[in-house]
């Protein structure tokens, strides 16, 4: 860690921007994510913000910008420092991302076993570890496509809390799943925020029910940070987009959703 | 999505007239081919980078190789048994019945043998190998790799290329084998040709270079369904179509370059 004031931020992204053809995605992002806090990112779909996110990840290289993470500038690494970098975040894809030919627990353990010398018995102990936090004790010999999504997503979460890690990034933790298992993934973020003190930053479509489980809120339109700061800064700052975008989810209004694409340009 | 090389997928070019879409076209195709043989360069300087992934080649060796067994053995039997036939048949009218052997093998070994086998292998372990990589892709999992550290194309690719180097040749002789037994089965055993000179034939007129010239191809067969058919599959789009599409083009194109550069290493190696 180089700096002092790089103690208290987590990750600091400024004027980020990306390109693919002639379509500009990210237009000069900026945030800042305070350690061990839970920032949710929202917006309408198109936005940019999987892009945005898959920045954070290191999957995508900025056209321009910055991404600091911990304190290090990750923007031009390559290789061994990269990888040092990928060590200090864990991420849980959409879908889970699970090795179809893996069992739980060989997904769980896969990065352990890959990337470090531990023996067995370590490994053991750390992914049952790790099953029991997310609630998913004794279904390690269970494939991927034997158990619901729900809890796909919890052996997700598992594998990416397997190295302890002190970010852990989610997109769109809940695609695909019923309310009210909706609800018990959303309550499991926060006890796996709380339990692993994680700085946390999460892509989601869950309005408003995300911002119950998230101490700040980004609201992304048109490829920027329109808006950012605590739930309460966020809710209350009568932004009439922000205030359009949240109508249309909750009401679920076919029109307000044709025009708000049609304002980002899908 | 994730790049070995760091680049971005092929250039995409706004176009307004014909002209500019030609360009554009033009650009686009130089640009994807150049990629293509990056990854192929990717995966192979992987290769020799450790750690060395011996248990993922020889499990890769095992869904290319030993599964391919029985099917390559069918095929040969029965081109084996065609060639025998026709042979038989054609060369009783000339009165050459004695040379049996000898077409069936250089027919076989040169030619036929690395050929059919690879696309036979295409059509069942190429298309599955596009398939399952391009499911990996679009379900994420390839991102999962490298968040982890683990280099994507280190873990799936490169093992297959090696395993794909290793069986075709293999399969290939097994081909070759199978297929003289079969010839030998209709042409002599059903149409009567002499038995003796079947084998003699063989001995006197089917060169080691004839054999190595096979293998040869076979190896660059290995190398080119691979190399197609994890490309397709690394480069799945994420859509609904995205998988099918990815494996039928690695057929396709595997299956393309195959015959193409066939007709190349014959006409390197008759030199």
């Amino acid at each position: 860690m180089t700096a002092g004031n790089s103690s208290s931020i987590a990750i600091k992204v400024s004027d980020l921007r990306r390109r693919f053809g002639a379509q500009q995605v990210l237009r000069g992002v900026n945030l800042e994510c305070p350690r061990a806090q839970v920032t949710t990112i929202v917006g309408p779909s198109g936005c940019g913000k999987t892009v945005f996110l898959k920045h954070l990840t290191l999957l995508l290289r900025p056209d321009a910008g910055r991404i600091v993470i911990n304190g290090i500038d990750v923007t031009g690494l390559r290789g061994r420092a990269l990888n040092s970098v990928r060590e200090q975040f864990g991420v849980l894809f959409q879908g889970g991302a699970l090795f179809d030919s893996l069992t739980v627990f060989e997904n769980v353990a896969f990065p352990l076993v890959e990337k470090t010398r531990m023996t067995r018995g370590q490994i053991r102990t750390a992914v049952e570890e790790k099953l029991a936090a997310v609630g998913l004790e004794g279904m390690g010999q269970k494939f991927p496509s034997e158990i619901s999504g729900g809890m796909q997503k919890r052996a997700a979460l598992a594998r990416a809390l397997i190295h302890n890690p002190n970010i852990l990034y989610l997109d769109e933790p809940t695609t695909g799943l019923d309310p009210t298992r909706t609800g018990a993934i959303h309550q499991l973020i926060r006890q796996t925020h709380e339990r692993f003190g994680l700085t946390v930053v999460m892509v989601s479509h869950d309005v408003p029910q995300v911002f119950e489980i998230s101490d700040r809120i980004a609201f992304m339109h048109e490829g920027r940070m329109a808006l950012n700061g605590t739930v309460a800064d966020v809710t209350q700052a009568r932004d009439p987009v922000f205030e359009r975008f949240l109508a249309g989810r909750a009401s679920g209004d076919e029109e307000l959703m044709a025009a708000e694409k049609a304002e980002t340009r899908v | 999505m994730n790049n070995p090389s760091g680049l971005d997928s092929p250039v995409r070019i706004p176009v307004v007239s014909p002209v500019e879409r030609l360009g554009a076209y033009v650009l686009e195709s130089i640009s994807a081919l150049g990629g293509f043989v990056l990854f192929l360069f990717f995966a192979l300087a992987e290769i020799v980078m450790p750690p060395y992934k011996v248990r993922l080649i020889l499990r890769q060796m095992r869904t290319i190789g030993a599964e391919s067994f029985f099917l390559v053995a069918l095929i040969g039997m029965f081109t084996g048994m065609v060639l025998g036939l026709q042979g038989e048949f054609t060369l009783r009218k000339f009165g050459s019945e004695g040379v049996l052997g000898t077409v069936v093998s250089l027919v076989l070994v040169r030619e036929l043998g690395p050929v059919l086998t690879a696309l036979m292998v295409t059509a069942r372990a190429g298309s599955a190998m596009a398939a399952e990589i391009g499911a990996m892709q679009v379900t994420e999992q390839i991102d999962a790799l490298t968040v982890m550290a683990i280099n994507p194309v280190q873990y799936l690719v490169s093992p297959r290329i090696v395993a794909g180097v290793i069986s075709f040749p293999l399969l290939t002789s097994m081909f070759d084998v199978i297929g003289i037994l079969g010839g030998y089965v209709v042409g002599v055993g059903l149409m009567g040709a002499p038995s003796a000179s079947y084998f003699n034939g063989i001995a006197q007129n089917l060169s080691a270079d004839d054999i190595a010239g096979g293998l040869y191809k076979a190896l660059v067969f290995g190398l080119i369904v691979t190399w197609v058919s994890c490309y397709k599959g690394y480069y799945a789009q994420r859509m609904a179509t995205g998988v099918s599409r990815a494996t039928t083009e690695a057929v396709v194109l595997s299956s393309v370059l195959i015959l193409m550069f066939d007709y190349f290493l014959t006409s390197l190696l008759l030199k």
